[in-house]
């Protein structure tokens, strides 16, 4: 503030008047208005805020964070148990809110690419169904879209006793899906290491394959080094670890199938909801984003001698990256945000939990304010990365 | 001189202030101020469960809860039908009742200490005691509580229901998998579409449901473990203990009266009765309305209007089929005793 | 078809007796090898689906009648007879029963008030007032309370109305909201800026359902004792807010868009801040962003249907009421189908009338 008023007060010299036909003395006066006003109604928001609750001795604080949480959590990656604290129970929410988040923004990109291309098939019924997808998904309502895959979910496959087993292993049931896991070993944890420790060696062949390209111009096969290194590590460990082939099956014991990893009604109606519906925003980026490309490039490329790998990889996704970037960012951080619509359908996002926390404590500031300052985090981690990428890939103009 | 005028002057004051301040020695009460110059009491209720709190197609509330706002709005404003519904969920009930948007709650709200402490509202009875069951299907083939060992069952979230499920299971040390859903109608559809195993709600409820909500009712048994306490009670805000005391002794009076053996259809011809509790109840003598701030026939106008606690659990919670039980009167054995009025 | 390059090729050229049709199905269907097989798989796939979607919705299907007849039919056709049954619910959801040709009314005079902002040659000054017309109207329909009209409480307004109301105001009031916010965000005044930088990636990193929760169990206690905002005003004032910052985003766009050379010539002209940005700025940048902002009023529009879970009765709630009566239970999916169908027509043409005043005001710009 001060900055710019000084440097606009320099120029008309020294003779300031205290007027609001000046500009400098306006801009200060118009800010101090402003602001004023805004922490006045700040202010009177907050202390009649404090008056109620004193008033009306309603609790407040965080303390209820470290007291026992009581009720039970459906589904988590982390073991929960009533007896654990709120704010464990808080952070198996964000869990579940990122792990449908993370796994939808991956499906959803790959699915809207799929139709994105789809719409500029050159096969008319190709087109046509994606545009008509495409439609659909952008028209209606999410909230909507899941209470539909929620019912089907619930409807559409049998009782647990009665479970569909399209594969020896695999059950469908009103239930969720089971799939068999390799059962529990101690390898399992050193593979992961290994996956991670070939990431990123594979980060530094990429740079090394880089480097002796710009100096001898021999080529690399990087990316299959790099797979090579993420899963041949891992395989090797598992190997030195005495090659455990034991599965965890799942089985049918008393009310419901024990064992194996489940994807519960909630949770895959959640992620195909806002799957499809994301994808049909995402299609609609990507097709924006390859028109954007001019016909020109390809031509130029071609007449190059590129062939159709290397031409899409350097010529056309580089120039198409820089459009789909920010509108796709913020797709992301849309179904983010809308995975909140969880708590309509019963799967425990951080929403639904911290609205039964707020149930439970009574302590409704607190409840909401875990909810918003957990998704602005989120939301501004990811545009902060997504920023970062977006320079990474940018022209660099000279 | 002056002194001697000031101490007679004073003395007058005293004496026109103490003779008014006789008939009205009234705490401030904002909240029945409020009622009385708009005209109607809002009133947070269900709005979902039959036999509690339920609008029918016209938008007609009815059930023991709303029965419990119609009497205080008798009491307050003598017309039993000025009050105003806010249909509440689970969630906002609370800050609804804190914030002043709704006069009292009477939304089954379970009375327990953190709520009344902490919570800055107080519970002023309780007008049905109710506890928590299991609804399951007959082909399971259970029989009892204790075989649901693994199940996955239905629950709201964010009421005394979810603790008491986790508390039971690991009490007994079994397992379940809770699904988690807020609407009624949700959970009972996952019960019925098979998601769950088991619903759990308070027994009232279960029998509500089994009754009304269910196909072939004869499907479905609640299972004979009760595992908590749940007394249902009204609720107003702290820090107007006038109304609250309003709201307690409206309710007393329903109980009274069925005590009384006053009804809505005898009461007139029982205001020249000479007994002594019924000449105090209908306001004849004792003055009791006043005390509170109220006409004296504050309790006549309840049951007038809306009948006495009998009335009301038979036109509501009998067609669940929910026998009085617990809720008779503790001289048939219940646990409904009120204080007496006098 | 062997070389379906090749048949294409000698099908322009050798065969000029086949009619258009054939060869644009040859060349938009059968152009290779390739594309021929996608082509027969898409379409045995979408005639199995039409197949059963026909059987579904139409031959199998119940139109009229009781549930129980539903009921049989469950799984291979549809039960449209729950909106028969429960249309009035779902269009009106608890308004008082023999008063509901007042939102009828009120939906129709929304209907007009879209049509006729619709119309480009409408754009003038007697817009405002026709609008202010059909909201008093509105109002005193929904109401009452005059002109013989019987009082209604907001909490008993339900079904399209309301989620019509909530659009509706929601976008006429963020407006206004919006194009402060954009000016602020590019005003030189840094108190003003980072103010409103900071109101709008607050209100955008959150989710809506965060701010309805808000205004639902927060509101009551930011306001003084004794002063109650109604549950429908209260999920009005949030996504107002909501919408606000989202169209702000919307509306800077377009202000960076202008090019610097009419800021500079309103400058020129001796046009204060104000005059400028109204009478020269304002009028180019929102026309240059109207087919986003009808994509945000899009997204609103879906949007309004989160309001369900703070309780209030918009069209999606009292569809799902319908459907938890006993006598309907298990018949979501239709009913949602059918609600489906009105919330599509609705974004369904908004995006059409984008898009057409998109291609005119790219007429007018490329003329």
């Amino acid at each position: 503030m001060a900055v710019s008023s000084a440097g606009s007060g320099g120029r008309r010299g020294s003779s300031m008047r205290l007027s609001l036909n000046d500009p400098t003395f306006r801009a200060i006066f118009w800010q101090i208005a402003v602001i004023g006003g805004f922490v006045l109604i700040v202010w009177w928001l907050i202390s009649n805020t404090l008056h109620n609750l004193e008033v009306r001795a309603i609790a407040t604080g965080w303390n209820f964070l470290s007291r026992e949480a009581g009720f039970a959590i459906g589904e988590s990656i982390i073991p929960f148990e009533p007896e654990n604290t709120y704010s464990r129970a808080l952070l198996v929410g964000i869990l579940n809110t990122l792990r449908v988040s993370i796994i939808g923004i991956v499906l959803a990109t790959i699915l809207g690419t799929f139709v994105g291309i789809g719409r500029l098939s050159k096969n008319w019924l190709v087109s046509r169904i994606c545009s008509v997808y495409v439609e659909f998904m952008r028209n209606l309502p999410l909230l909507v879209q899941l209470f539909f895959w929620w019912a089907m979910f619930q409807d559409a496959f049998p009782g647990p006793r009665q479970a569909l087993q399209p594969v020896p292993g695999v059950f469908f049931s009103n239930r969720g899906i089971k799939i068999p896991i390799p059962a529990e070993h101690w390898v399992h944890g050193w593979m992961a290491a290994a996956c991670i420790v070939g990431i990123v060696a594979g980060v530094f062949v990429r740079r090394w394959a880089r480097a002796r390209q710009a100096t001898t111009g021999q080529q690399f096969p990087v990316f299959w080094a790099s797979v090579g290194l993420a899963l041949g590590l891992p395989f090797v460990v598992w190997l030195f670890g005495g090659a455990p082939v034991a599965m965890d099956w799942p089985a049918l014991r008393g009310f419901n199938f024990q064992g194996g990893l489940t994807l519960t009604p909630e949770y895959a109606a959640l992620l195909v909801g806002l799957v499809t519906y994301t994808g049909g925003f995402i299609a609609e980026i990507v097709r924006a984003g390859i028109l954007a490309v001019p016909h020109g490039q390809t031509e130029a490329a071609a007449a190059l001698g590129l062939r159709k790998g290397p031409m899409l990889q350097l010529v056309i996704l580089p120039q198409a990256l820089r459009v789909i970037i920010p509108p796709m960012t913020s797709q992301f951080l849309n179904l983010t945000k809308n995975s909140s619509l969880a708590v309509a359908i019963g799967y425990p996002d951080l929403v639904s939990i911290a609205n039964t926390t707020l149930n439970q404590t009574g302590q409704a500031i607190e409840g909401i304010a875990v909810i918003m300052g957990a998704y602005l985090t989120v939301s501004l981690s990811i545009s902060v990365f997504m920023n970062w990428y977006n320079k990474r890939i940018a022209f660099k103009e000279r | 001189m002056k002194t001697l005028a000031s101490i007679f002057a004073t003395a007058v004051a005293a004496v026109a202030l103490a003779v008014p301040a006789h008939a009205q020695q009234l705490a401030p009460s904002p909240t029945i101020d409020a009622i009385k110059a708009r005209g109607f009491v809002q009133c947070g209720a269900n709005g979902t469960v039959a036999g509690f709190g339920l609008p029918n197609a016209q938008g007609v509330w009815s059930g023991l809860d709303v029965d419990v706002c119609r009497a205080v709005a008798a009491a307050v404003l003598g017309d039993a039908s000025k009050v105003r519904y806010t249909a509440l969920t689970a969630q906002q009930r609370f800050t609804a009742l804190q914030s002043g948007e709704v006069d009292l709650l009477v939304r089954n709200t379970t009375w327990t200490l953190s709520r009344d402490v902490s919570l800055g509202l107080t519970f002023t009875g309780v007008n049905f005691y109710d506890g928590q069951g299991f609804i399951v299907k007959k082909s399971a083939g259970i029989k009892s509580a204790k075989e649901l060992d693994g199940a996955t069952i239905c629950v709201q979230p964010g009421t005394t229901t979810e603790l008491n499920l986790a508390d039971y299971f690991r009490a007994n040390k079994l397992k379940f998998t809770p699904v988690v859903i807020e609407r009624l109608e949700e959970n009972i559809a996952a019960y019925l579409a098979g998601r769950c195993d088991s619903f759990t709600t308070d027994v009232s409820g279960l029998a509500s449901i089994r009754a009304s909500n269910v196909p072939v009712p004869a499907d479905h048994v609640i299972l004979p473990e009760v595992i908590s306490k749940e007394p249902l009670g009204p609720s107003v805000r702290k820090g107007d203990q006038r109304w609250a005391d309003v709201v307690r002794w409206t309710f007393y009076a329903m109980l009274d009266a069925e005590e009384l053996g006053l009804t809505s259809a005898n009461i007139d011809s029982m205001l020249s009765s000479t007994n002594p509790a019924i000449q105090r109840f209908v306001g004849a003598t004792g003055g009791f309305g006043a005390m509170m701030g109220l006409d004296n026939k504050w309790s006549y106008n309840i049951i007038k209007q809306v009948g006495n606690y009998a009335e009301s659990y038979q036109r509501n919670i009998v067609p669940l089929g929910i026998e009085r039980g617990v809720n008779r009167l503790w001289t048939q054995g219940g646990l409904m005793y009120n204080p007496p009025i006098r | 078809m062997a070389n379906g390059h090749a048949a294409v090729m000698g099908g322009n050229a050798g065969r000029p007796t086949e009619s258009k049709a054939v060869q644009w199905i040859r060349a938009n269907l059968f152009s290779s090898w390739w594309n021929t097989a996608l082509s027969l798989v898409l379409l045995y796939l979408l005639g199995k689906f039409l197949f059963w979607f026909v059987g579904w919705g139409v031959t199998n299907a119940i139109w009229y009648g009781a549930a129980t007849e539903c009921r049989a039919v469950k799984g291979i056709g549809a039960c449209w007879a729950v909106f028969p049954e429960k249309w009035r619910f779902i269009l009106f959801a608890t308004y008082p029963y023999e008063d509901q040709w007042r939102p009828a009314l009120s939906c129709l005079i929304f209907f007009f008030l879209y049509a006729y902002s619709a119309l480009r040659r409408n754009w003038n000054t007697r817009l405002p007032a026709v609008w202010i017309g059909g909201l008093l109207a509105i109002a005193v329909l929904m109401w009452g309370g005059i002109l013989g009209l019987a009082f209604v409480p907001q909490e008993r307004w339900g079904g399209l109305v309301l989620t019509l109301i909530l659009s509706t105001f929601g976008i006429a009031l963020a407006f206004p909201l919006a194009i402060l916010l954009a000016l602020g965000r590019r005003s030189h005044m840094p108190a003003i800026k980072s103010l409103c930088v900071v109101y709008i990636e607050l209100i955008r990193g959150v989710p809506l359902i965060s701010l309805l929760f808000m205004a639902s169990v927060m509101f009551p206690l930011f306001l003084p004792e004794g002063i109650t905002i109604d549950k429908l005003l209260r999920a009005q004032i949030a996504i107002i807010g909501f919408a606000g910052a989202y169209l702000a985003e919307v509306v800077r766009g377009g202000l960076q868009a202008l090019p610097k050379g009419q800021y500079e010539a309103a400058d020129a002209l001796g046009l204060s801040y104000w005059q400028a940005t109204r009478m020269i700025i304002l009028p180019q940048a929102l026309r240059l962003v109207i087919p986003p902002m009808v994509n945000t009023f899009i997204g609103l529009f879906k949007d309004t249907s989160l309001v369900l879970i703070i309780g209030l009765l918009d069209i999606l709630n009292a569809a799902k009421t319908a459907v938890s009566d006993p006598a309907w239970r298990g018949f979501g999916p239709d009913v949602y189908f059918g609600v489906s169908l009105i919330y599509f027509v609705f974004c369904f043409a908004m995006s059409k009338y984008s898009q057409r005043i998109e291609g005119e005001l790219n007429k007018s710009k490329h003329r």
